[in-house]
């Protein structure tokens, strides 16, 4: 069977502003339980690559910039 | 280069003691195997971040079961312990994890991470409980995984994350070998070669669906796909009572705990729609679980946790600790609600079900010294059978396998395994890498725990159970032979399903064995409504053999605590009584 993808809104949203993925800076994609969290290819930002989250925090409180939130799964809002 | 691109791969390394899983039981076994033997190595291999892996990934806000002299005794405590658990308990090892539960909260104290304490300088350790008093508050509850940390660092334990562990090997006569696992995010594989091995891999926490129907809103840690259970499975460990569930009273939707031990013991209690309390003690147990059932389905449901008749102050000093610490993100829940504590009650629902010792009494089964049935496999924390045993238990438990794991592995060589074991693990690892075609490991996992809910969930129905085990069965095909990984974190997923497989089988296989009721809501067989003692006031033990799942009965150990006749049912009366 073909496969297709499907659309889904994130509970993981990063500032790019903020993200200092691009100097080297991985503690989000380190900490995160479930390994959802990416280095993108194209910004060097971090961004939720995987729609697998427990809402745990470790990626949004052990960030040194502030730079990533947490949001409640829109599923279970 | 493409996300989580696959490499090929396969390399070898071999150490003293192997533990596996860095959440809370395998930190502090690693550390205290170390210390045992400074000059051995050992290796902790976590499937994520032992930074900030497991259960208490981000703290965890009390002791539930701390046996503090002055408040309790062991003796106390196992005797509660045993008759929460209906009488199915080896004392042996919940008695000597009551007797060693204190040292460890000292060294975790000297860790750095604080207890609550009165204004004599005494542990404030608050009842919860029927009968004792065991909950010992953490303020501080959010710095443990940095405490541990800090002394894995220190002890120079050799950390592998991202290594996710998927088969044990053993040697021709039955001895542990090691472990075969793999890379999360390359799929390149490593044998690890081991004298011991302590699993510490927590709870099958991903069984059941939540009724959010996001598969990753689950009550345990989301990664905690019972790996451990189905590891030790295959070796063919024997795994106790798998029947007595796990099912916790949770924050509907958001499915974490609300918390009962947290906030009961400032004066906030459990209550139906009408306002009025319904149970007599909102300790988790089995016999409580149900009555918590019967209320939601008898009109007078929802169910709340109702702490809007407290003190502003007192709901703030809760509301510090449920925001803060275990799951933070319960606070931000309740603001896009509008729900003030100070104004509504906590609406409160059942969780899937899923393994757990920690909180009920599911897992690998272990002794005194948390030995399994397999010569050098050790187990300890939510997936070790010894019951109700909570973090302490997993930190105590953890010492103590550790201990005992090095002493094996100062007494033993490696054991020699089959090659052929390793060639065909790594076949049926990368087999979902190797098709063109086929159907997602997310398709096959949302299929798997909804028939978990369909047909396993209590209560447990004879004939939901053959229907449902029939649909498994043709799941288990899918996932056989059309399941696809196109990276290496899809593989994760793909192999994770595999052990979700692996525990839905076994639920069925142990429910459908215990002809019996017992643990309240955990093991409700309609068919079967009532407790018999005379035939099953046994452990049940299930484990492979031959290759077939296969299930058998074991008798209590003699009790070292003898509980009188009028004490052995006082967890059946939870409901609240109408009249005097």
């Amino acid at each position: 069977m073909p496969l297709a993808s499907y659309q889904t809104s994130v509970p993981v949203v990063v500032d790019d502003t903020k993200c200092i993925a691009d100097k080297g800076c991985t503690v989000c994609v380190d900490v995160c339980p479930l390994d959802v969290l990416r280095i993108s290819d194209m910004t060097n930002k971090a961004y939720m690559a995987y729609d697998e989250c427990w809402y745990c925090m470790p990626c949004e409180a052990d960030c040194p910039t502030g730079a990533v939130t947490v949001n409640i799964p829109y599923l279970l809002r | 280069m493409a996300l989580d691109q696959i490499v090929d791969g396969l390399s070898e390394v071999s150490c003293d003691v192997l533990v596996i899983g860095g959440g809370t039981a395998g930190p502090m076994a690693a550390l205290k195997a170390k210390l045992k033997n400074p000059k051995a190595n050992v290796v902790l291999l976590e499937k994520a971040n032992v930074k900030r892996s497991g259960a208490i990934s981000m703290g965890m806000d009390g002791l539930n079961n701390a046996v503090i002299p002055g408040y309790a005794t062991p003796e106390q405590y196992t005797k509660e312990i045993t008759i929460a658990n209906d009488g199915i308990v080896d004392q042996k090892a919940v008695y000597k994890y009551a007797q060693n539960c204190y040292s460890i909260i000292e060294e975790l104290d000297s860790f750095g991470i604080r207890f609550l304490k009165n204004e004599n300088g005494d542990y404030a350790v608050k009842k919860v409980h029927h009968i004792g008093t065991y909950v010992l508050p953490m303020p501080n509850g959010e710095t443990v995984k940095k405490a541990l940390y800090r002394q894995l660092r220190r002890a120079r334990i050799l950390i592998s994350n991202r290594y996710m562990a998927t088969r044990l090997v053993k040697s021709g006569d039955g001895r542990i070998a090691g472990a075969i696992s793999v890379n999360t995010r390359t799929a390149e594989m490593l044998v690890i070669k081991a004298k011991a091995v302590i699993l510490c891999m927590g709870a099958a926490g991903r069984l059941g669906l939540p009724t959010s129907g996001y598969m990753f809103g689950t009550y345990e840690n989301a990664a905690n796909s019972g790996d451990g259970y189905a590891m030790a499975y295959h070796a063919g460990a024997a795994l106790a009572n798998l029947e007595c569930f796990q099912i916790n009273p949770l924050i509907k939707d958001y499915n974490g705990p609300a918390c009962a031990y947290v906030a009961g013991p400032f004066g906030a209690y459990t209550a139906n729609n009408e306002g009025s309390r319904f149970i007599e003690c909102d300790y988790w147990s089995g016999q409580m679980m149900l009555e918590f059932y019967n209320e939601l389905l008898s009109g007078k449901g929802p169910v709340f946790l109702q702490l809007k008749h407290l003190h502003p102050d007192t709901i703030s000093e809760i509301e510090s600790t449920l925001h803060k610490v275990e799951r933070p993100t319960r606070g931000l829940f309740q603001q896009g609600r509008g729900v003030d504590y100070r104004s509504e009650s906590i609406e409160m629902h059942i969780s899937e079900i899923g393994f757990c010792s920690g909180h009920s009494a599911s897992g690998v089964f272990v002794d005194d010294n948390a030995r399994t049935t397999v010569p050098g496999l050790y187990a300890a924390g939510d997936m070790a059978s010894v019951p109700h045993n909570y973090m302490l238990g997993a930190f105590t438990n953890g010492s103590v396998a550790g201990i005992d794991a090095m002493e094996f592995a100062d007494n033993h060589d490696f054991a020699e395994f089959d090659a052929a074991d390793v060639a065909m693990e790594r076949e049926r690892v990368m087999a979902p890498t190797k098709r063109e075609d086929g159907i997602p490991p997310n398709q096959i996992e949302y299929k798997t725990r909804r028939l978990v809910n369909d047909y396993l969930q209590p209560p447990k129905v004879t004939r939901k159970y053959e229907l449902g085990m029939r649909r498994l069965a043709e799941a288990r095909e899918d996932m056989q032979e059309r399941m696809i990984a196109r990276n290496a974190h899809e593989l994760l997923r793909a192999l994770e399903v595999q052990s979700i497989m692996d525990c839905a089988d076994m639920a069925a296989h142990a429910s459908l064995y215990r002809e019996e009721s017992r643990w309240g809501l955990y093991h409700w067989r309609t068919d079967f409504p009532e407790k018999d003692n005379e035939n099953w006031f046994c452990h049940t033990l299930l484990s492979k053999q031959d290759g077939r799942m296969t299930s058998e009965k074991r008798a209590v150990e003699p009790y070292v605590v003898p509980i009188a006749d009028d004490e052995k049912d006082l967890y059946d009366k939870q409901r609240i009584r109408a009249s005097a």
